[in-house]
């Protein structure tokens, strides 16, 4: 039977009800209990099919119990009770169907971005198929408004793409050649070529869905609680159901006690709230392992941070051009051009920050020579151009003069690399290049702290300057520098033997080890890597630190949330024993009550899908919450 | 060694996680039965030489549960 012929029977029977009410007021019992018969039946049937069904597969049901409690009523004459049994019992289950919808809302929205078609080029001719059936190495063509459906790599065209699917963030990343794309992603404006990698159920979207699906029905340890509860509650009150006819021969006990031995709200309370949560942060880029994922991120009171790529970008910047006596920008063009031919990190800051400028066509250097660890020299449009470090300057004879050697000395204390830059002969500027610490990490730092967190500590392999300055800048309670994967490890596991319960937030990569060895990993801007979406328990999808400080703040409201709708169907399972054996509550409204409290937990549930950790309630700007700067352990 | 994928209407009694997971559990040739509660997903893995994933889903059905879609692989 579909979910559409339950809602029929419901209707109908919830009609013939109404018509019993008529009759009751209107004084015509026989019509009355006919009517409820008639209901009785409509709606019994099914559920006693379904009883059937499941008894005919050596399978225990609640359909049973509750058929056998109709049967009861109907034999002892209460058809008002057998009527509105049945009649709740349907339209509970379809209640609970439309409302348990809502708290998967979140996963669905995101099942319901996953690409249908694909227009790809095969034989040199265009064509149109279904998503699934492209293959790896298969060029895809898609247009504005379209969507990726593969992942793989841009090879023509560029384009604006909207990556919530994958990273939950809504602003538009500029693709071009030779950039990855996720399937999911939609592409806003432009027009993409791009080369399938991987397709169907292996792209990271996919998988994605299967690891949020697994996640959703995974069980916390309140569920499985919860559960064995259950398990010995149902036969428990069945049994005594039938101790209670033995000894007291009142059949309408019996037959209550059967209705009320399903502890529905009990059982659902738990993992709707973690549903809920879970397509929660999926939908916003952060994907929870599991319950227990859950339950773990709520409970860290130490967050240990990893620098590079964690805390700060992990990308080094020119963060300032200082040009003596000259324009800035005309040096800058000057060095990216000879720097051009540098396949060092630092080189290739320079010419990015020179094409990030919109300075096109660079001059090509000519007799470029690269002094290793030091940098270059090169003739550029006939001049001689050197790039550097000191020592360089040095040694091919180019004077710094104290107030140029001043410079660069505040520079290297603000955490910069700088680097000198001579055009014949004489200085003419310095570019600095850094590592810039993440322009939200100030406030999700903050948020954290709100949140609970009392200790805040980062390790790094960097050295103890830009990790010091990394430290101060963000008020972290303690720095640790220049250590191995496996020192990290080490501190990680004696933060746990003192006690804490530690999070370790890391790029999932270098970090996996120690990731692996906290309470709870963190796995930051994966975009999909296959390592940190293994190891860590946590996957921050987009490459931003508030989707941390959002996760705590959802985590946490997932655990309050479970634990009221435990504590509200526990009282439940209480209330109606206790109202049952005061002879207050019977068939009908023994039932009533056990809907109406799953109904409950559900709504409570879904108050976590709109969740947005209580943005609103944001602190002003220019606040200072930290109090006292906090030392820098050196 | 085979799994199917079975896509439910929502399931909305956790009883029936048992019903269901139990009842395939019984079948020869279904080395693991698991129901996604919240995604309504049947997912078994099975021996294609003991059980066919017809016959699977002939089960699900038969204990009362439509069957919208089926994926073996």
């Amino acid at each position: 039977m579909t979910g559409k012929q339950k809602a029929w029977i419901t209707a109908v029977t919830g009609g013939l009800l109404a018509l019993a009410i008529f009759f009751h007021f209107t004084g015509s019992q026989e019509l009355k209990s006919s009517t409820l018969i008639v209901s009785t039946i409509i709606a019994g049937v099914p559920i006693a099919l379904k009883a059937l069904q499941a008894l005919r597969m050596k399978a225990f049901s609640i359909e049973l119990l509750v058929t056998i409690a109709v049967v009861g009523a109907l034999f002892i004459g209460e058809y008002v009770e057998s009527a509105a049994v049945t009649f709740l019992f349907l339209f509970g289950a379809y209640l609970e169907a439309r409302t348990l919808e809502k708290t998967r809302k979140s996963l669905k929205d995101l099942i319901d971005m996953a690409p249908q078609e694909a227009t790809v080029v095969r034989d040199g001719l265009e064509r149109v198929i279904p998503a699934d059936e492209v293959e790896a190495g298969d060029r895809v063509l898609i247009r504005t408004g379209g969507k990726v459906p593969v992942d793989g790599r841009v090879a023509g065209g560029r384009a604006h793409l909207n990556e919530a699917a994958i990273t939950g963030e809504s602003v538009p990343a500029a693709k071009a050649d030779g950039d990855t794309v996720f399937s999911g992603t939609i592409v806003e404006s432009g027009y993409l070529e791009v080369i399938a990698e991987k397709t169907g159920d292996d792209t990271t979207f996919a998988r994605i869905i299967e690891l949020v699906e697994e996640a959703q029905d995974s069980k916390t340890k309140t569920q499985q609680f919860l559960e064995k509860f259950a398990n010995i509650y149902t036969p428990g009150i069945v049994i005594l159901s039938i101790i209670v006819y033995l000894f007291t021969r009142n059949i309408e006990l019996t037959l209550t006690f059967l209705v009320i031995a399903c502890p529905g709200a009990l059982v659902i309370s738990a993992p709707v709230s973690i549903v809920a949560g879970i397509g929660n942060g999926a939908k916003n880029g952060v994907l929870f392992k599991g319950g227990e994922s859950v339950e773990a991120l709520a409970k860290i009171d130490t967050v240990v941070f990893d620098k590079t790529g964690t805390l700060t970008k992990g990308r080094p910047e020119v963060t300032a051009i200082d040009a003596f006596g000259g324009d800035a920008g005309e040096l800058l063009r000057m060095i990216a051009a000879a720097e051009t031919a540098s396949e060092h990190h630092l080189g290739r800051t320079i010419v990015e920050e020179a094409r990030n400028r919109g300075m096109i066509g660079l001059e090509q250097p000519e007799e470029v020579e690269i002094i290793k660890g030091h940098g270059l020299t090169a003739m550029v449009g006939g001049q001689r151009v050197i790039a550097g470090t000191r020592k360089l300057m040095a040694e091919n004879g180019i004077g710094v003069t104290p107030e140029a050697e001043a410079a660069a000395t505040a520079r290297e204390k603000a955490g910069n690399t700088a680097i000198f830059a001579a055009v014949d002969g004489q200085l003419r500027g310095l570019i600095s290049i850094a590592d810039r610490v993440r322009p939200e990490a100030k406030d999700a730092i903050r948020s954290l702290r709100e949140s609970g967190v009392k200790q805040i500590i980062m390790l790094t392999g960097d050295n103890r300057h830009a990790a010091a300055l990394v430290g101060k800048q963000l008020g972290l309670d303690e720095v640790h520098a220049e250590l191995l994967p496996e020192d990290k490890v080490a501190f990680v596991k004696k933060l746990k033997q003192d006690g804490r319960r530690v999070a370790m937030a890391g790029d999932g990569v270098n970090d996996a080890p120690a990731i692996a060895t906290a309470d709870i990993g963190i796995a930051m801007g994966a975009g999909g890597t296959d390592i940190s979406m293994e190891t860590a328990d946590v996957v921050l999808m987009a490459d931003r630190l508030d989707q941390f400080a959002h996760a705590r703040l959802l985590a946490k409201a997932t655990v309050r949330n479970m634990k009221q709708n435990t504590w509200f169907a526990v009282g439940t399972v209480f209330l109606l024993l206790a109202g049952v054996l005061l002879g207050k509550i019977f068939l009908a409204s023994g039932m009533l009550i056990h809907e109406l409290s799953v109904l409950i937990v559900i709504l409570n549930a879904i108050r976590l899908v709109r969740y947005n950790g209580g943005k609103r309630k944001r602190k002003p700007e220019g606040v200072e919450p930290f109090g006292p700067q906090p030392a820098v352990a050196e | 060694m085979k799994q199917v994928v079975l896509q439910m209407e929502a399931l909305t009694c956790p009883s029936c996680i048992k019903k269901i997971e139990g009842a395939l559990g019984k079948m020869d040739g279904v080395e693991q039965a698991k129901v996604l509660f919240n995604s309504g997903k049947v997912k078994a893995r099975f021996d294609d030489g003991k059980v066919s994933a017809e016959e699977i889903e002939g089960t699900v059905k038969k204990l009362g549960y439509p069957v919208l879609s089926k994926k073996v692989s």
